[in-house]
């Protein structure tokens, strides 16, 4: 566990302004279906937040409003590959520093995200984009491997900080 | 006189400290009473009491001198002697000095403080006494709360009331006051010592007094609360708001002028803050201190002021300038408050400063670097886009604070357009009138956008000034600025002139090329809208400008120049309407509304009418004979077109006529209403109408355009409503006679008793013309749109042609009879042949409808058993079906005036609920034509359902307050508790699978149909029903809107909260049935609603719902595959909920 923020000021950025999906009137179109696309997806992940710990004793939510994956940056729609005939899913997100030691607790939160939002019949793969993080391999190894992840999930430490993450995004 | 002993026992009782606390008020009550009564003097009450107020045990010392507060607390309106009150108000001012009784001496002293003068009140002297003796006696900030609060009260009291004796006690006072106040924090005594000292510096305002002399230290107390940081977000009990005290905090700080020199200073450190709310309050507090403190103290304040001012208006959020149209969540955001408040603290500023000699303020903002800097940066030549963010935000601060100085005075205007508008007129090429101006000023997308957003603004403030100076009848005709604006109006109008017409096309950045169009015709307006006296637009300018504008409403059709363009027409209108200027009207007529008129009325141009009518409204309602001519061209349009569309048969412009009257009776009637016309306007329409029906020509189109012609209907409907009961006369009276007149309608037929005989000579209603038929329909419509008072001529003939026409299925003739019925009152009482209501139901339904339902259900019954196949059965099933509606209207007019005829009428529709079922039993012979007549037979029964639904529903056509019905509150409930037993009885004892559904469908609209809160109650009874309900419809697509809206009813029963015993007790079979219809097919609605209410069910008691957590948890699964979007996001949620509320591990 890390005693220090790494990267203690992180750029924010200003969300863009995307055009909000418009719901369509329900008689138009009843049994027309609406595929799982980008949007959907990234809709699904940009509220998961960041949730800092100062060191392992005391838990201090830093800032008192973390940021999205959407303001770091972390996740843009353009990084993310769906098929839903195909049911796959590849999202590639971007730590904030080289040497993040949260991108692991990213990518599994973006995991158990996408996990309880889809329909099981998708495959999901997460990376790390290429050359944005020292132990790059390592971390798509480890979050790309099912035992490991489910080994992960089931350390109560490691879940309470997921569901951390997770907590805004089901409001 | 009451004997001592007969009220001691209440004094004991009160000063026994045991005793409950009613059972003191109460004694209190009974003393009082008899000293109220004259049975006991107030001072026999002190004799008798005089042991208990001057005992030595100090508890019940202070009982006893409470008791004597609160009974003259109860006394404040019986007139009291003046020395009993001198003598009571001594007492208890000597007792100030008993700290063990205070509470009881402050109660008193109050109390006696509040009296009114002609009750008695306390004289001068006294109260100079009691202040004294306060001040010397009682150390407030030790007090307890409530005496604390006490002793606020009773400062405020006496510097209200006794200003002149208490200002006698001079420094004490000041010194005692700030002594109690100091290190108060209780919003409720706060509320109070600002009020306190706000009344104090009233009392010694000059320079030598008291407060003069302790201004430092007065203000050193109250300076701690600035900016007030409250943390009560809710109103408590207290009541007090944040915003209260600072108000409270603001008035005591411009109290007095010798608070200037320690507020100025303070207000302006906390400007700088980095909190917004310090920031927002100190600007209002400058701006408040500003009026107050006066010029000549602000003063030597005027330089720190105006940097501070600069610095927050150069730093207004981008979003918050005048450019960006404002939604209201941005007008309550704090920075756009700031930006307001800044700039009104600088109006006060200008404005104060402007009345003193040399105006040293508006020197310094005009002699400002900064100022000239921002003004030359922001002007360099570029568009909006181009600029960077910094001189965006820079050339906004310079044009608002330029503009508050054009608006304070006429010198600080002299001085500002002088000095600027010259350079700006430079800047975008424009040279004084008559001398050679460039007449190739083309658009070209580089206009300097800050020039030209300067000089607009520039422009419009100075409009502001003239119409105040106009207010306030200045002559401004020969001021300098004006003569200067004079110089440049012409070639200034000839100049945005030429650019606005060359910009409409072009290959520049489109947002860039609307901002400056709109800005251009911003400028135009504001040129030819100065008032009389001021800067004056030549008639031929004016003309030029307005065709100018309007060549952007008639020429090439783009929405985003078309709004500014209508808008800034309005507002010409408008002035031109104000201005008595013949000329200028004239001009206005023919430019503007003669070309507006004359535009094609066609949908499929490139202006969609929608705006060309919004444009006719907005040109119109500038004046009145305006929009009488866009009305009279309105009527034509819409007749030309209806005659076009019926008699001609062009129906493609269907769409249109449906349009004009929309805009008719939403837009033209209220207007009409408002200025008194609606009954002149409206009698022509229905005029118009009949000329129509009554003319020769013969329809082409008939009820196969249901839309338009509903359209039609709905608009005659509205204007027969609104009109009075004399014209609604002469309206009727003119359709009965054309009635009369109709061929198909002899009048005689109608007389045979039997109604069967009539019915069979009457033609149907595709046997006539459509012109007649059509006639039906709107002579219905008027009758439903009648006032109650109105009478009808002809009553039982018009009665019997509405019932054969209902049973002929003209659904508005059954509209009209429940609305007729409904608003029964003293219809036709002048009549002598009057008929009273009773009479009418008997002739429209014992004698009539149920009559002939009665025999069509047998003849119905007989011939299915019999098994003839002829066209009679089809002919009383179509009889049935038609007969069910009409008799649903009039159940339903009858239920809302809350007749108890409505309930016959609903027997007969339950009956014939069960029709397949009796039908089975009598027929027990099986063979293939038994189904044919099962069929027709589940066809009326559903009918008879469908009634339940316009029994209860809101209709917008009819029997609404609209159309003056007559509605018993709460109908629906009373329906709902009286009919239910007995649906739900017959669907537990219904056998049949058909005859289940049918009833089912029926208690579907009862229950949807019904207030909520209604069915809540009964949630218990209803709530297996509805799920039985739910599971039944759901087999068939046809009823999907009424398993929504039975799902709507469940999802009430599940969250509404307190109410949730029904959902407990039933939740399993709940969730096994939203389970069943997460996987709806036919709707989307239902099964996002079925995912919400399995949702809300997860926040039921935990061992409740435990055991369904797997079952629940495999179903949603399954929802998060679903086609829909929505109905997956839901479900994400959902499942998240009914994981979590067991472990954290989520894979099941």
């Amino acid at each position: 566990m890390v005693s220090q923020l790494i990267n203690a000021n992180p750029v924010v950025y200003e969300i863009k302004d995307r055009p909000a999906r418009v719901r369509q009137p329900a008689e138009e179109d009843e049994y027309g279906a609406d595929p799982i696309d980008q949007q959907e997806i990234f809709d699904i992940l940009s509220t998961v937040v960041v949730v800092r710990r100062l060191n392992h004793i005391r838990d201090i939510k830093d800032p008192e409003h973390p940021y999205t994956l959407e303001e770091l940056k972390v996740v843009s729609e353009d990084a993310i590959d769906v098929d839903d005939k195909q049911s796959h899913v590849r999202v590639t997100f971007t730590p904030t520093v080289e040497h993040c030691s949260m991108a692991t607790l990213i990518g599994l939160s973006i995991r158990v995200k996408l996990m309880r939002s889809l329909p099981s019949r998708f495959k999901v793969d997460i990376r790390v984009a290429p050359g944005t993080h020292a132990t790059e391999d390592a971390v798509n190894k480890q979050l790309n491997d099912k035992e490991r992840v489910a080994a992960a999930l089931e350390n109560p430490n490691l879940v309470d900080m997921v569901e951390g993450c997770l907590s805004k995004t089901y409001l | 006189m009451a004997k001592a002993s007969s009220w001691v026992r209440h004094v004991e009782s009160f000063v026994d400290s045991s005793r409950s606390s009613e059972q003191q008020k109460a004694s209190i009550n009974a003393i009082a009473e008899l000293v109220k009564n004259d049975l006991l003097t107030i001072e026999g009450l002190v004799r008798e009491l005089e042991l208990y107020l001057t005992t030595n045990d100090s508890v019940i010392r202070a009982r006893g001198i409470l008791l004597l507060a609160e009974v003259l607390a109860q006394l404040h309106s019986k007139p009291l002697h003046h020395a009993s009150i001198h003598f009571l108000i001594g007492f208890f001012t000597s007792r100030l000095a008993d700290w063990q009784a205070l509470h009881g001496a402050l109660v008193g002293c109050l109390v006696l403080l509040r009296r009114k003068k002609d009750v008695g009140m306390v004289m001068g002297n006294d109260a100079r006494t009691l202040a004294h003796s306060c001040l010397e006696n009682v150390q407030i900030q030790s007090l307890a709360l409530h005496d604390r609060k006490l002793c606020f009260e009773l400062f405020r009291c006496l510097l209200d009331m006794h200003p002149e004796d208490v200002a006698t006690l001079g420094e004490d006072l000041v010194h005692g006051i700030c002594a109690a106040i100091d290190q108060e924090k209780d919003p409720r005594c706060l509320m109070d010592a600002f009020h306190i000292v706000r009344n104090l510096a009233r009392l010694y305002p000059e320079p030598s007094g008291p407060v003069g002399g302790y201004a430092s230290e007065l203000f050193e107390v109250l300076s701690c609360y600035f900016p007030v940081h409250f943390t009560h977000l809710k109103v408590d009990d207290t009541g007090i708001l944040r915003e209260d005290l600072s108000e409270a905090l603001m008035h005591a700080f411009c109290a007095s002028p010798f608070f200037e020199e320690f507020a100025i200073p303070l207000l302006l450190d906390k400007l700088s803050s980095s909190l917004h709310l310090a920031k927002l309050d100190s600007l209002k507090y400058l701006g408040s201190c500003i009026l107050w403190y006066g010029a000549n103290r602000m003063s030597k304040h005027a330089k720190k002021l105006w940097f501070s001012l600069k610095d927050v208006i150069f730093h207004f959020p981008r979003n918050s300038s005048i450019l960006v149209p404002k939604s209201i969540e941005e007008k309550d955001s704090l920075s756009y408050q700031i930006a307001e408040e800044a700039l009104k603290c600088l109006r006060a500023a200008i404005s104060q400063f402007s009345n003193s000699d040399d105006d040293p303020f508006s020197s310094l903002i005009i002699n400002d670097e900064d100022i000239e800097m921002s003004f030359l940066s922001g002007t360099e030549g570029r568009s909006y886009e181009c600029m960077s963010e910094e001189s965006q935000r820079k050339i906004i601060a310079v044009g608002s604070i330029l503009c508050e100085l054009v608006k304070a005075s006429g010198p600080c205007c002299n001085r500002v357009i002088k000095i600027f508008f010259p350079q700006l007129m430079n800047m975008l090429g424009i040279t004084i009138n008559g001398s050679h101006s460039p007449s190739d000023m083309t658009y070209n997308g580089r206009l300097n956008f800050g020039a030209l957003y300067l000089s607009v603004e520039l422009l419009s403030s100075c409009r502001d000034l003239a119409v105040a100076a106009q207010d306030s009848s200045e002559f401004i005709l020969h001021s300098e600025w004006c003569s200067l604006l004079q110089g440049f109006s012409t070639s200034l109008a000839h100049s945005f002139g030429l650019l606005l017409q060359s910009c409409s096309s072009g290959d520049v950045n489109e947002k860039t090329r609307v901002r400056d169009a709109s800005f251009l015709v911003k400028g135009l307006q504001i040129l030819v809208t100065f008032p009389k006296n001021s800067l004056q637009a030549s008639t031929a300018s004016f003309e030029d400008i307005l065709t100018i504008i309007m060549s952007i409403i008639v020429g090439n059709f783009e929405k985003s120049l078309w709004k500014p363009a209508l808008e800034a027409l309005f507002q010409i209108g408008l002035f031109v309407g104000k201005s008595h200027d013949p000329e200028k009207r004239r001009s206005y007529e023919i430019i503007v509304l003669e070309k507006i008129l004359s535009l094609p009325w066609v949908d499929d141009s490139m202006i969609p009418l929608g705006l060309r009518l919004e444009a006719l409204y907005s040109i119109g309602s500038t004046a009145v004979e305006f929009m009488l001519r866009v009305i009279q061209e309105l009527e034509r349009v819409i007749f030309s077109s209806f005659i076009k569309i019926y008699v001609v048969g062009e129906i493609k412009d269907g769409k249109t006529l449906i349009q004009l009257f929309d805009f008719y009776s939403s837009q033209v009637l209220p207007w009409c209403k408002r200025t008194e016309r609606f009954e002149e306007v409206g009698m022509r329409f229905v005029q118009c109408v009949w000329n129509q029906i009554e003319s020769d020509a013969d329809f082409k189109i008939g009820f196969g355009e249901k839309d338009i012609s509903d359209a039609l209907m709905m608009t005659t409907k509205l204007v027969v409503s609104g009109c009075r009961v004399e014209k609604q006369v002469l309206i009727v009276q003119k359709a009965y006679s054309i009635l009369l007149s109709k061929k198909f309608f002899p009048p005689e037929q109608l007389a045979f008793p039997s109604v069967e005989e009539s019915l069979r000579l009457m033609p149907c209603l595709n046997q006539l013309s459509r012109k007649d038929a059509l006639f039906v329909s709107l002579f219905a419509s008027v009758l439903l749109a009648l006032n109650p008072k109105t009478p009808i001529p002809d009553t039982s003939l018009i009665l019997r042609f509405l019932m054969l026409y209902l049973l002929k299925g003209c659904s508005s003739a059954a509209q009209a009879l429940g609305s007729l019925l409904n608003k029964w009152s003293s219809h036709d009482t002048t009549e002598p042949t009057a008929f009273i209501l009773e009479e009418a139901i008997e002739l429209i339904l014992d004698k009539g409808l149920l009559e002939i339902i009665d025999d069509a259900l047998k003849i119905c019954s007989v011939d299915a058993g019999q098994s003839s196949s002829s066209d009679s059965c089809l002919n009383e099933t179509q009889l049935l079906t038609h007969g069910l509606v009409g008799l649903s209207w009039i159940g339903k007019g009858l239920l809302m005036r809350g007749h108890e005829k409505a309930e016959k009428v609903i027997r007969l529709l339950l009956k014939c609920l069960l029709l397949p079922d009796n039908m089975k039993t009598t027929s027990s012979g099986e063979n293939i034509s038994v189904e044919s007549g099962q069929d027709k037979h589940i066809l009326v029964a559903r009918s008879a359902a469908d009634a339940f639904h316009v029994l209860l529903c809101d209709s917008e056509d009819c029997l609404n307050k609209k159309f003056h019905a007559t509605v018993r509150p709460l109908y629906q409930q009373r329906f709902f508790s009286a009919v239910m037993p007995a649906m739900l009885s017959s669907i537990k004892d219904c056998k049949s699978q058909t005859t289940r559904g049918i009833l089912y469908r029926a208690f579907g609209h009862i229950v949807s149909d019904t207030p909520l809160a209604a069915v809540i109650t009964e949630s218990r009874k209803v709530v297996s029903f509805i799920l039985d309900a739910l599971s039944v419809l759901s087999l068939e697509s046809q009823s999907k809107e009424m398993v929504y809206g039975l799902l709507l009813v469940l999802s009430g029963i599940i969250t509404v909260e307190n109410e949730k015993e029904a959902a407990m007790e039933n939740a399993p079979i709940i969730i096994s049935c939203l389970i069943g219809l997460i996987s709806y097919p036919h709707m989307m609605l239902v099964r996002e609603t079925a995912v919400q209410c399995l949702m809300a069910m997860s926040e039921l008691p935990h061992a409740r719902i435990y055991p369904l957590r797997p079952q629940v948890l495999r179903a949603v699964s399954r929802a998060l595959d679903d086609i829909k979007r929505p109905v997956r996001l839901e479900a994400a949620r959902c499942r998240q909920a009914w994981a979590s509320i067991a472990s954290r591990s989520l894979h099941c």
